[in-house]
């Protein structure tokens, strides 16, 4: 194992450390409301589910657009779990109070003290919303995986609506709260413990691409009928990518859910898929490191960088084009010159390592872009 | 019975609605094989356009005016998002027009300030209320079927008997050939997109009639039930989205005539999803095999 730490691995352990470091220093430098933590936090999210879709249509090249609605299952889930009991009856105003009458923070701090208990009470629900979007992606794949390219995308777009319309029925509101908002549930921490989540979750999807079912689904990407030919099952390999990248799109929606403090069926539009789409495209379709990077530029310029786009001044520079919206409409310019003029996107189909390969000479574009 | 009767108008007319946009997805479709996202978009920019037109002029400049300003605007999407990326995979071009379709919204959002804009009976004539069979409903609910009607009779009369219209069935049959028959495809496809963009606007100066305002997210949904329109009559033929519509918007009308209103999306995206498994190619669509 020593003799394959090579350059550049340590330069991307270095990196990744610091990263995590800087996470630290911010939450112990900063009050938790500081804009500064929600961008790490939100793009974190981010991070997550963008990656979750770039092995779908990225690294198995299935172009599913149905992400907003895996994320709203792990949303609600995680809300429906965690909602202190004392609380349930305000949220559940008009229904009784629910159905749900435990909250699983509650009950590991019962049996796990109070520090520890809450936090594996909330990633039990995380992960548990994740299983139920992976058993619902299961369901949904059986239909849907059949067909090809367009027609995938837009029946999978179809059945995000259709959670959508069916999360907001009334007559499930014991469960889902109807069209109310779910609030009230706890958050598991600052910017470092959002940091170390995704990173664990990121780090298990990028095994998995490494792992022989990675190989098999980048070759079902390149060329289906020849990965039939050498032995891959493909509908077994395509299965197994939607639901994965279903249960890691789960997960980021329960983190969603947390870093927003409130769920609400009506937020999850086909916008916010395309919306993580085009961060995909952006970061580069098959590159893990794109994504994650290309999230925290979008969600800090959106958030913070640019906010001054909006409110009048930027960069010391006022104009009274600078008004609300401008700051979208110049980050949709973008978008679309880096989709027209620039397919690979930011980092192609390369990773961090490679940047940091002594042979070929990379531009250190990545790194700390945090 | 007699409750659903309002119901059962209101569908017809809103299936015209549909059947208008429905036939830009359909054109496009069955020329560039791409699912034209910004469709829906482009449609609620005729809205915009509309709005803020009628407001400042009178009909007979506005409306010309709706009518050009889309068609001008599907044609500079098909210019500048589509035409760099004729050679590109069919996902880079699908991406794209989720990209322009993002643009759209945005821009839009800047230039509205963000706020839905009231509709204040823009075209006098067909918002009068008139009585069909003891209802009363708006003129508009009896014009859009007879409008839709003869666009669409003109529309196969224009692809059937005209020289470009013979193009465009070319280029769909097969892209490369029809451009080694000397077929300027460029300008095909550049028509195809002229064509859609008019039909939307006569589409959406009708839908939005009946609405309140024009928001930026208004394009979405029946943009996306005009494809499910298409896909369901078959995509690529044009009698087959027409059909598709009217029945998307009769059973999504008579579903919130029933009380279920909140399931009258999910039952178009329901029906997209048995038709896409069931019978991919639509009603009359055509069978396409795929080549390794």
């Amino acid at each position: 194992m020593m003799k394959k730490m090579n350059r550049e691995t340590v330069i991307t352990a270095v990196i990744l450390l610091a990263v995590l470091a800087g996470a630290f220093a911010l939450d112990a430098a900063l009050p938790s409301y500081h804009i500064a933590i929600k961008v790490v936090k939100k793009a974190c999210v981010y991070s997550l589910v963008a990656v979750s879709m770039n092995l779908l249509n990225g690294f198995t090249g299935l172009f599913s657009l149905g992400q907003a609605g895996f994320m709203l299952l792990g949303a609600y889930t995680y809300a429906i779990l965690c909602i202190p009991v004392a609380k349930r009856a305000g949220v559940y105003q008009y229904f009784d109070g629910g159905i749900v009458r435990f909250s699983l923070p509650e009950v590991f701090s019962g049996v796990l003290g109070g520090t520890i208990g809450p936090v594996v009470g909330m990633l039990c629900a995380l992960l548990i919303g994740g299983l139920i979007t992976a058993l619902c992606a299961y369901l949904i794949g059986l239909p849907v995986l059949r067909l090809k390219s367009d027609y995938l995308a837009i029946a999978t777009l179809g059945f995000a609506e259709i959670l959508r319309a069916f999360f907001q029925w009334n007559a499930l509101g014991p469960l889902t709260n109807g069209s109310n908002l779910l609030k009230n549930y706890p958050d598991i921490g600052g910017a470092a413990a959002y940091i170390i989540l995704v990173g664990v979750f990121i780090a298990v999807i990028l095994l998995l691409v490494n792992s022989t079912y990675g190989r098999a689904f980048m070759a079902i990407r390149d060329d289906e009928v020849a990965a039939e030919a050498m032995g891959i099952n493909l509908a077994h390999h395509k299965r197994l990518a939607f639901i994965i990248s279903s249960f890691f799109a789960g997960v980021g929606g329960g983190m969603l859910a947390m870093y927003m403090g409130t769920v609400q069926a009506l937020s999850f539009k086909s916008a916010m898929t395309y919306e993580i789409l085009l961060i995909v495209v952006m970061g580069g379709i098959g590159s893990i490191t794109g994504s994650v990077v290309t999230s925290f530029l979008y969600i800090a310029s959106l958030e913070w960088l640019l906010r001054g786009l909006d409110s009048g001044t930027f960069l010391g520079i006022s104009s009274p084009i600078f008004k609300n919206g401008f700051r979208m409409a110049i980050v949709s310019v973008i978008i679309m010159v880096v989709v027209l003029f620039f397919r690979k996107g930011i980092m192609g189909d390369r990773e961090l390592p490679d940047l940091f390969r002594p042979r070929r000479k990379a531009e250190k574009k990545g790194g700390g872009a945090q | 019975m007699q409750g659903l009767l309002p119901y059962l108008i209101n569908g017809i007319s809103v299936g015209g609605q549909y059947a208008l946009i429905a036939i830009g997805y359909t054109l496009v479709y069955g020329i560039l094989r791409l699912i034209n996202f910004a469709h829906g978009d482009v449609f609620m920019v005729a809205g915009l356009i509309m709005v803020y037109s009628s407001a400042s002029m009178p009909i007979y400049f506005s409306i010309p005016l709706v009518l050009i300003l889309t068609v001008v605007l599907g044609f500079t999407i098909e210019r500048m998002a589509y035409k760099p990326l004729r050679t590109a995979p069919r996902m880079s071009l699908m991406i794209s027009a989720i990209g322009v379709s993002y643009l759209i919204q945005n821009l839009a959002f800047y230039f509205t300030g963000g706020l839905p804009q009231p509709v204040t009976n823009p075209i006098p004539w067909i918002s009068e209320n008139v009585t069909v069979f003891g209802e009363s409903t708006k003129r508009v609910t009896l014009v859009t079927p007879v409008l839709t009607a003869l666009l669409v009779v003109a529309l196969v009369y224009f692809i059937n008997h005209t020289k470009i219209g013979m193009g465009m069935r070319a280029v769909s049959k097969d892209f490369e050939i029809a451009q080694l028959m000397g077929i300027k495809i460029n300008g095909v496809i550049s028509m195809t997109f002229v064509v859609g963009s008019f039909l939307a606007a006569v589409g959406s100066m009708l839908y939005f009639t009946n609405y309140p305002s024009v928001a930026i997210t208004s394009g979405g949904m029946p943009g996306l039930k005009a494809f499910v329109a298409a896909v369901f009559g078959g995509i690529g033929s044009i009698p087959g989205a027409v059909v598709g519509a009217f029945l998307i918007g009769i059973s999504e009308e008579l579903i919130k005539g029933l009380g279920y209103s909140t399931f009258s999306d999910a039952f178009t995206f329901a029906l997209l999803i048995i038709v896409l498994c069931v019978r991919p190619t639509g009603l009359f669509g055509e069978k396409v095999t795929d080549k390794v």
